[in-house]
């Protein structure tokens, strides 16, 4: 008898194990008093840019809903988006822009609509020997700046050239300034955080960069460059549930959670600006 | 009946990806329709020939002295430059990447000196070839110096004592008996360059035209047009089988004349 009582422990334990929850089998009565009866593995593709927030908020999410477990996957959200038409499995998507969600959207993979949960703002960053002088934004169109940015599709990419574009229109900088800074292009990485890497390492000269890529662990290495209001581009996060999300319950907690006190307060603590009022 | 049936699936584990790959390419028509995909295609194609090639010639020059060394000279310390020499055969590429970063990167080892003589690397077509030659070259100085320890050393003796020179002894009696080996070899070392993709995007980004060889571009692809990544991986497939074909003829040869 006693032999088999350690079986039995052994095999809740390895299932315990299997389904990913890290609380006691003993009570599993006593999650009740947590929001709801949301538990088991939630898979969260999010923007590359999310990387410190989102592990922030998702140890967060697993104090309040014990017997969760988090899984992210990070990258550029056109590699996401692509990923997830192909088949991944995931329960959430978080992108870095309207426009890939707006593909998912319409490749029918959400379950309702996608809400804006956060804002950006753009950045010139520089290696902190700032090896190209680089002092105003002008100087992005220096011959022989050697500028790194995205691939076509990736958020940021899309910004940048909003922002280039922006610039352009006034007469300070001139009409051609877009075509100018895009001539000192040398590579365009899959995702901000390759983008990021390059300039801290000092391969690159400077890069335009999300406020939030400059985390604690970065400013130590590059130099930030402000660019004026006026000019700057408001990325917009929006995140949906996924039409096939394995653990629905676990999505929807999830993004209601991203939305609400907790996640916005880590999301602030990491530089992002809030969801705009609108948003429920 | 085991035994087929583990081949069996084996083999379908293998024809089915390259079959899907040439189904869907045949079905987008091969050449990508957009004008976009077609340019990225033809440049992606264009670079990782010309740099597959000057890696060859790199390797080539380098390596078959190094392999002749490794074959007839015994030094003290010849069993660590082996080792040395093979590292990259069995070194991840990612870290290939970082390693080469760190030493011809503009902050590397070696970044100040190449930067006072005007030489940047990262980012550079030059970046792609030596990336290639990294990952590449042990390849054919494994095969070469095989080929070379094969060559019975008293063909080349009787060479020299009939007065022909060391260089011609090389060339005339050396490499021709050591050919088959050398051409295995270079085409393992030409399909591992043109394979290389983890320290490439590492070491030389990934730029259309300038960096963005093929396997780099079929990345880069597959998030915007998944027709030019599938015309792409078709393509090196194709390339991949002559090589292979090559390599069989190249081995065909050693064994006619072993």
């Amino acid at each position: 008898m006693r032999k088999r009582s350690w079986i039995i422990a052994l095999v809740v334990a390895l299932l315990c194990t299997a389904a990913g929850c890290s609380a006691p089998p003993a009570h599993p009565e006593a999650a009740a008093g947590a929001p709801s009866a949301v538990r088991g593995e939630i898979v969260v593709f999010a923007a590359a840019s999310l990387t410190d927030a989102f592990q922030d908020i998702g140890r967060a999410f697993e104090a309040a809903h014990p017997g969760t477990r988090v899984t992210f996957s990070f990258g550029g959200s056109s590699a996401l988006r692509m990923q997830l038409e192909q088949g991944a499995r995931a329960d959430v998507f978080a992108s870095a822009n309207e426009a890939e969600m707006a593909k998912a959207e319409s490749g029918g993979l959400l379950t309702g609509k996608p809400l804006i949960f956060a804002r950006n703002r753009l950045v010139v960053i520089v290696p902190k020997d700032n090896p190209a002088h680089l002092k105003t934004l002008h100087d992005l169109a220096k011959p022989g700046v050697r500028l790194v940015t995205a691939a076509d599709g990736v958020p940021i990419a899309a910004y940048t050239q909003d922002l280039l574009r922006r610039l352009s229109r006034d007469p300070q900088y001139g009409s051609d300034f877009v075509q100018r800074v895009n001539a000192n292009v040398v590579s365009r990485e899959q995702d901000v955080r390759q983008i990021v890497l390059k300039v801290s390492l000092g391969e690159a000269d400077a890069a335009v960069a999300y406020a939030t890529d400059v985390t604690p662990d970065v400013a130590g290495k590059v130099r930030t460059v402000e660019v004026p209001g006026a000019f700057n581009v408001l990325a917009a996060y929006p995140l949906a549930v996924l039409k096939t999300a394995p653990n629905p319950a676990g999505a929807e907690a999830f993004a209601r959670f991203v939305l609400g006190p907790d996640g916005q307060s880590a999301l602030k603590k990491w530089g992002f600006l809030p969801a705009p009022e609108s948003s429920p | 009946m085991g035994l087929a049936a583990s081949a069996g699936v084996f083999l379908a584990l293998i024809v089915l990806p390259v079959l899907a790959i040439l189904d869907r390419a045949a079905a987008a028509g091969f050449l990508p329709s957009l004008p976009g995909s077609r340019t990225v295609v033809l440049q992606a194609l264009r670079l990782s020939a010309w740099t597959s090639a000057c890696a060859l010639l790199v390797i080539v020059a380098l390596g078959t002295p190094c392999a002749y060394l490794l074959a007839r000279h015994p030094f003290r310390g010849r069993a660590l430059v082996d080792s040395l020499i093979e590292l990259p055969l069995v070194l991840p590429p990612t870290v290939a990447g970082i390693g080469l970063l760190m030493a011809f990167g503009r902050r590397g080892l070696l970044g100040p000196y190449l930067e006072s003589l005007g030489i940047t690397l990262p980012f550079t077509a030059a970046a792609v070839v030596l990336a290639q030659v990294f990952v590449a070259g042990p390849f054919y100085i494994r095969a070469a110096r095989a080929g070379f320890e094969a060559v019975a050393p008293h063909l080349e003796l009787v060479a020299r004592t009939l007065g022909v020179s060391d260089w011609q002894v090389f060339w005339r009696v050396t490499v021709p008996l050591a050919a088959p080996s050398l051409l295995s070899g270079l085409t393992m070392a030409w399909a591992r360059a043109l394979g290389e993709f983890g320290a490439t995007i590492m070491f030389a980004g990934s730029f259309p035209g300038r960096t963005q060889t093929m396997t780099v571009a079929i990345y880069a692809e597959l998030e915007r047009d998944l027709d030019g990544a599938l015309a792409m991986a078709a393509i090196l497939l194709g390339v991949s089988f002559a090589l292979l074909a090559l390599l069989r003829l190249a081995l065909g040869r050693g064994r006619a004349v072993a």
